[in-house]
């Protein structure tokens, strides 16, 4: 096997011929070999790990997921007027989706605006003070966020709510209800959107910094503003990966529990009155706020609702990502 | 020919007038956003500073909430921070080796696609929902041992699962830090590969190791759903992962905050404070928002002191 017919024996005549064959380009002998086995059975206990989630969400929640609407109904948790689980499920889906995309439409603007500040606007002594905030804003822990949301914005941004629902009332033909304590939608989502304004300003300055030198100073050459350099150069070059940190956020605002679980007075349905309370509900929130005094198949059911959030955030979160790896290949520019 | 400039001169200074105006706006709005971005903050933290001070004490680090009832003036977190300490401990115990070693894998030995793979859903894994991981680790210790299970190792087991992507993610960058140079002269010395990797490429890292393992623990120690969820809640002290509920920060901030006022007697001002629970919660928060900064600063000192200087 080793000593092939057709190689020159002579400069290695001394070599011995019982080597084995290689398989790898280096030699591993002895404990490199056990070495690589641990590490490389570590990355794939970490995949197994990712499929065990899936599987022990689909084992605990497909009690709920076979069940009778009967048996829902008497021993599941499932409120009356819901002929069974899906019809549950649609309005937290939907109060969930909404509320997270609410502070993603609040938090992008924002978070591109300092994106761009902190790479092409600031001076360096400022920008690394953003920095600093930002990095801040990230590490508070979301259960403070939700107390603050609370207890001290919600009384005071209840009058900015109440002034815009009276302004949209006169706009549209319906009337807008506004709730006098704050603890609405439009509250919960606002809190959210500052909560994932970290994740989504860092994803955008890493790749606006990426944006070739070349690019701008081209636009610069041709008489270019400052803002019209941002507008030509640095938005096109980056504008893929706002959308993946754009996506990532979102992923982030689906799974948030505490901030919504606080400030949110909850109620179940389908409805846009943001401004008003006791419309809305995430499943995250929903989960927290029953699981400690559910038992049976009440516990399935909440397990079968995490199994939707769980399908979701991955979704976002894979094709965030999906987007982010396509990029990585053609950002060899620089 | 006069008329050709005229225009020419319009059609330059009129729409360097408006792109001028353009440019000054968006440079306004830019700036605006970083205020708007600092208020928040700004509101926050004074709000913790200002209401948490109150009853951030000796006594409230020291005591329990056994036996503390209504709106008495006694009580603190004690048992709640002792838990949040534990339950990271065990997470950490968890994580930091996994994610160790998974960093090791993709930097060292990745490649094809089970690399790739492991990649990808590392990214992934960031995402999970902390609510999710929090009835992963209910269900894995439901079917052993049957439902209404609640044990400090169960909040770990979740903390661990949010933990270890991101222990993966920053221990990888450290890791591409180190320069190639430093491997092949370790090579051309003849030292197996592990021995170069734990030798070599950690002992060169260590400091910006320490730095992400600080800021994954960091992370996570504010979490609050899963642990309502795996560790549950009790009033009492309890030392031991293994056996019973586990009191953890975020969760009695939570707690607190949902007793909600108390309603007290007309004639017991002294002895019945109506607010006691709100001043817990804001001092709880305080004390959590401290171990996190701690933490940061900790893990940015580590890296600004102790790393090597390679270039």
């Amino acid at each position: 096997m080793t000593t092939t017919p057709t190689s020159p024996a002579a400069p290695t005549a001394e070599r011995s011929p019982r080597r084995r064959p290689r398989r790898h380009a280096d030699t591993e002998r002895g404990f490199s070999r056990v070495f690589r086995w641990v590490t490389t059975s570590a990355g794939v206990l970490l995949l197994l790990v990712l499929a065990a989630v899936a599987v022990f969400l689909v084992e605990r929640g497909w009690g709920a997921l076979v069940a009778s609407p009967a048996d829902l109904h008497a021993n599941g948790g499932l409120p009356k007027q819901y002929g069974n689980l899906l019809a549950f499920i649609g309005p937290l889906v939907f109060g969930t989706v909404l509320a997270a995309a609410l502070a993603l439409l609040l938090a992008t603007p924002v978070a591109v605006g300092i994106a761009l500040f902190v790479s092409h606007y600031a001076p360096r002594r400022i920008a690394g003070l953003v920095g600093f905030v930002i990095d801040l804003l990230a590490a508070i822990p979301s259960v403070v966020f939700g107390l603050w949301g609370t207890l001290t914005l919600s009384p005071v941004i209840a009058k900015l709510w109440a002034w815009i629902a009276d302004v949209l009332s006169a706009i549209l033909p319906g009337t807008v209800n506004a709730t006098p304590t704050g603890r609405s939608l439009a509250t919960t989502s606002l809190v959210l959107a500052i909560m994932i304004l970290p994740i989504i300003t860092a994803v955008s300055r890493e790749v606006f910094k990426q944006t070739p030198r070349l690019h701008e100073e081209a636009a610069l050459a041709l008489g270019a503003t400052r803002w019209e350099v941002v507008r030509t150069a640095v938005l096109p070059f980056g504008r893929s990966g706002v959308i993946s940190a754009a996506m990532l956020g979102l992923g982030r605002a689906l799974g948030e529990t505490m901030a919504v679980l606080m400030i949110l007075s909850p109620g179940l349905g389908y409805s846009f009155q943001i401004f008003d309370a006791g419309k809305h509900q995430t499943i995250a929130a929903n989960i927290a706020a029953n699981f400690p005094e559910s038992a049976g198949l009440e516990v399935n059911t909440l397990i079968a609702t995490g199994l939707a959030l769980f399908v979701i955030t991955l979704v976002v979160n894979m094709a965030a990502r999906a987007i982010v790896a396509r990029r990585k290949e053609f950002s060899g520019a620089n | 020919m006069t008329a050709a400039t005229e225009a020419t001169h319009v059609l330059l200074a009129g729409g360097h007038k408006a792109r001028q105006r353009k440019d000054r706006t968006m440079t306004v709005l830019i700036w605006g956003a970083f205020v708007l971005a600092a208020v928040p903050l700004v509101s926050l933290l004074w709000v913790v500073i200002s209401k948490g001070l109150h009853r951030l004490n000796g006594s409230f680090l020291s005591h329990s909430m056994r036996n503390v009832f209504g709106g008495m003036d006694a009580g603190g977190a004690y048992h709640a921070i002792a838990g949040t300490l534990l339950i990271t401990l065990g997470a950490s115990v968890i994580a930091v080796p996994l994610g160790l070693l998974v960093a090791i894998y993709l930097v060292e030995y990745g490649r094809g696609p089970l690399a790739r793979a492991v990649t990808f859903f590392v990214d992934v894994m960031t995402g999970i929902p902390s609510i999710v991981a929090g009835l992963f680790a209910f269900a894995v210790f439901a079917i052993f041992f049957g439902p209404g299970i609640a044990l400090g190792v169960m909040g770990s087991v979740a903390l661990a699962l949010l933990m270890t992507p991101v222990v993966v993610r920053s221990c990888e960058e450290m890791l591409k830090l180190v320069p190639n140079e430093l491997r092949e002269a370790s090579y051309a010395l003849g030292v197996p590969k592990w021995l170069t990797i734990v030798k070599v490429v950690l002992r060169t890292s260590v400091a910006g190791l320490t730095t992400g393992i600080l800021l994954a623990v960091a992370r996570v120690v504010g979490e609050t759903a899963p642990l309502l969820i795996a560790a549950g809640t009790t009033a009492s002290i309890n030392f031991n992962l293994f056996s019973g509920r586990m009191m953890t920060l975020p969760v009695f901030i939570y707690d607190q905050y949902k007793q909600g006022p108390v309603p007290c007697r007309a004639g017991a001002a002294g002895v019945c404070i109506p607010t006691i629970n709100y001043e817990r919660a804001w001092a709880a928060a305080l004390t959590l928002v401290l171990i996190v900064v701690v933490l940061n600063l900790l893990g940015r000192l580590v890296t600004r002191l102790f790393a090597p200087k390679l270039r």
